[in-house]
């Protein structure tokens, strides 16, 4: 087990340089440099120029450059925001617990409805259910959530007036934010409505943001149920006279939900890409509209911090994955 | 009846003398697409959005980009105040949004296969020279590929644009490289699955050139997931590149790109619905083709990866 997430390990290493060079060579290849950047339309004298490339390492070659990056990065120095000043890492951190609070509910969500409805599909091939599943499901998958978002809000928000447009919480509750939860902090906060405020707002984010991954996982948990439902084990279950519920949610469920839990995996991907538009269009405080304004204000070190460690975020619960998996799925161990 | 007794009638004495001649592949591919319906739904729905999009010009009642200043916002005909002229109503400058949405479609597809084309030439290309050359050659180009596919495929996309600078081609540039990932991984696997095979020692013993052995060896027995892939491939590139128009990142107005229409339509969600819903319906059904018949073509052309 151990020499098996120590392999693992071994292969993240590298990837996670190649993201550091990714990040690094982003900027460089941005046309104009940091100086052009920082000047603005007033322009830089050439020896205020000369002064600042010194400043910032930009006179040295580029592999020098990088070296002086990575290091800094394996600091927790990466860089700083040339929008507000601030350290690239605080603005971030400040900001993924609203995106960690949206991805974590939408994937629950995703789980919660698309889990039961493929098995029931899987079950029932061929039935009215399964096609209206698979049809959903399709149609989910092939969905533009930003589209999506704005269905539900005119739906939900304009036409029927239930939730609220956009946010997190309510403007009138102030107070402080120990977790960065708001579902947790409003709990805590101890105002009246305040967790209420929490709920309404988070509602259509999460569906918007759950359903791709809702769509995936109801798929691939009614193909992976039907394949194991052949298999001779569960013949041999409904044979010794199992009810039809013990054999299908004992029996075949543990096997079939193997390949359902890569998949969910897999999702965090589709999650962080998804934060991108679901937060742009809910005005969600989260990293994904963090990095929509920094592109669109040319903040190249929040981009380039954004980018790095939303990589290192996937790399790590890949890894996280692939270690679960691996202690499900036995077999997996032995053949790599 | 009689009708199917006389076709038995006939068929008996041709089967009792000489075997049926198996059916032409393609023949047999299509017997098998043919059977999916909802793979032959897709399949028409792209044929009717790909002969609007040529014909646009045509076929549109209105120019995409004439502003009807008397006809702001109007709503679709079947509603109160609307007109039969401007069927599925105008937008807030009093542009058509049917003829922008159906000159939209050459946008799309045209974004479709520049992306799907430049991928699978780059991604086959570089997935053969992994398998085949092994070795250094290999590492490289998969690590590569384990990188990018840390990112999530939109921020890798938006990255690009960020560099290059937002425009239509520069959107289909990011999502090209952005997808190329998967059309490694296809070509390289069949290539791995191949090399191991006899066909090709002996056509290595016989003397093909390197050239020959990947080409026309090897690369044919990966068409069909490839084909898939690239089916699918639309479908994402369209997602993709609307999503990019829609944050400002893609096509950029007046361009009546699906995403881009999209983009400003959210101030409009209270006073017109129809500015909003008609462009992501075009995105939704379009790609929904695209999966559909995707779906169909993995089916029908390699039962084995049959879901």
């Amino acid at each position: 087990m151990l020499s098996f997430v120590l392999r693992r390990l071994a292969l993240v290493i590298p990837t996670f340089f190649g993201v550091t060079l990714v990040a690094f060579l982003l900027v460089h290849l941005i046309p104009g440099d940091a100086i052009d950047v920082l000047g603005g339309e007033r322009g830089v004298s050439p020896e205020l120029r000369a002064r600042l490339m010194a400043e910032l390492g930009l006179d040295k070659p580029l592999w020098q450059q990088y070296l002086i990056y990575v290091g800094n990065v394996f600091q927790g120095d990466l860089g700083i925001s040339t929008l507000n000043r601030k350290p690239v890492w605080e603005e971030f951190f400040a900001r993924f617990p609203a995106t960690l609070e949206l991805s974590i509910t939408a994937i629950l969500f995703a789980i919660i409805v698309g889990l039961p409805a493929g098995i029931i599909a899987g079950v029932r091939r061929g039935s009215a259910f399964d096609h209206s599943v698979m049809g959903a499901a399709l149609t989910g998958y092939s969905m533009p959530i930003f589209w999506w978002a704005l269905l539900m809000i005119f739906f939900f928000s304009v036409t029927l007036g239930w939730t609220p447009v956009s946010g997190r919480i309510s403007v009138i509750y102030f107070f402080d934010q120990p977790t960065g939860f708001m579902l947790i902090d409003s709990l805590l906060s101890g105002e009246k409505g305040a967790f209420r405020s929490a709920v309404s707002h988070l509602i259509l984010p999460t569906i918007v943001l759950g359903t791709i991954p809702l769509a995936v996982i109801a798929r691939m948990t009614r193909s992976s149920m039907i394949e194991v439902l052949s298999d001779d084990y569960i013949r041999t279950a409904r044979a010794k006279g199992l009810s039809p519920f013990l054999v299908v949610n004992v029996h075949a469920l543990r096997n079939a939900l193997i390949p359902v839990i890569t998949v969910i995996g897999l999702q965090v991907g589709t999650l962080l890409a998804g934060a991108i538009l679901t937060e742009t269009i809910f005005s969600w405080p989260g990293i994904g509209r963090w990095m929509i304004e920094s592109i669109g204000r040319r903040d190249y070190p929040s981009v380039q911090g954004g980018i790095l460690l939303i990589a290192s975020a996937v790399i790590i619960v890949n890894l996280v994955v692939d270690v679960l998996y691996s202690i499900i799925n036995p077999r997996i161990r032995y053949a790599s | 009846m009689a009708t199917i007794d006389t076709k038995i009638d006939a068929d008996v004495p041709a089967v009792a003398h000489e075997p049926p001649a198996p059916p032409s592949p393609l023949r047999e591919f299509w017997e098998r697409f043919s059977e999916n319906r909802g793979a032959l739904i897709g399949m028409w729905v792209i044929v009717v959005i790909t002969v609007l999009a040529v014909f646009a010009d045509v076929v549109a009642p209105h120019s995409p980009t004439q502003q009807f200043a008397q006809f702001q916002l109007l709503p679709p005909a079947w509603q109160e105040g609307g007109q039969l002229s401007f069927f599925l109503g105008t937008d807030p400058v009093g542009r058509d949004i049917l003829s922008r949405l159906i000159h939209g479609a050459r946008f799309s597809l045209f974004i479709g296969l520049v992306v799907v084309t430049l991928s699978l030439i780059v991604g086959v290309a570089l997935g053969l020279f992994a398998g085949f050359f092994k070795g250094v050659v290999d590492n490289l180009i998969m690590r590569t590929v384990d990188i990018m596919m840390a990112l999530p495929s939109l921020l890798l996309a938006l990255a690009v644009v960020a560099i290059l600078g937002p425009s239509l081609v520069n959107a289909m540039i990011a999502i090209a490289i952005v997808v190329l990932p998967q059309y490694i991984r296809i070509t390289r696997a069949a290539v791995l699955a191949e090399m191991t095979k006899e066909y090709v020692t002996a056509s290595r013993i016989a003397g093909a050139s390197v050239f020959r052995l990947m080409f026309i060896n090897i690369l044919p027995n990966a068409m069909a997931p490839l084909i898939v892939q690239a089916t699918l491939g639309f479908s994402t590139a369209i997602l993709d590149a609307a999503a990019l128009g829609f944050l400002g990142l893609g096509a950029q107005p007046p361009t009546p790109e699906w995403g881009t229409m999209l983009a400003d339509a959210r101030e409009f969600i209270r006073r017109a619905w129809w500015v909003m819903t008609f462009p992501g319906l075009a995105i939704l059904i379009t790609v929904l083709a695209f999966n559909l018949m995707g779906d169909g073509l993995r089916d029908a052309l390699d039962p084995r990866l049959k879901k």
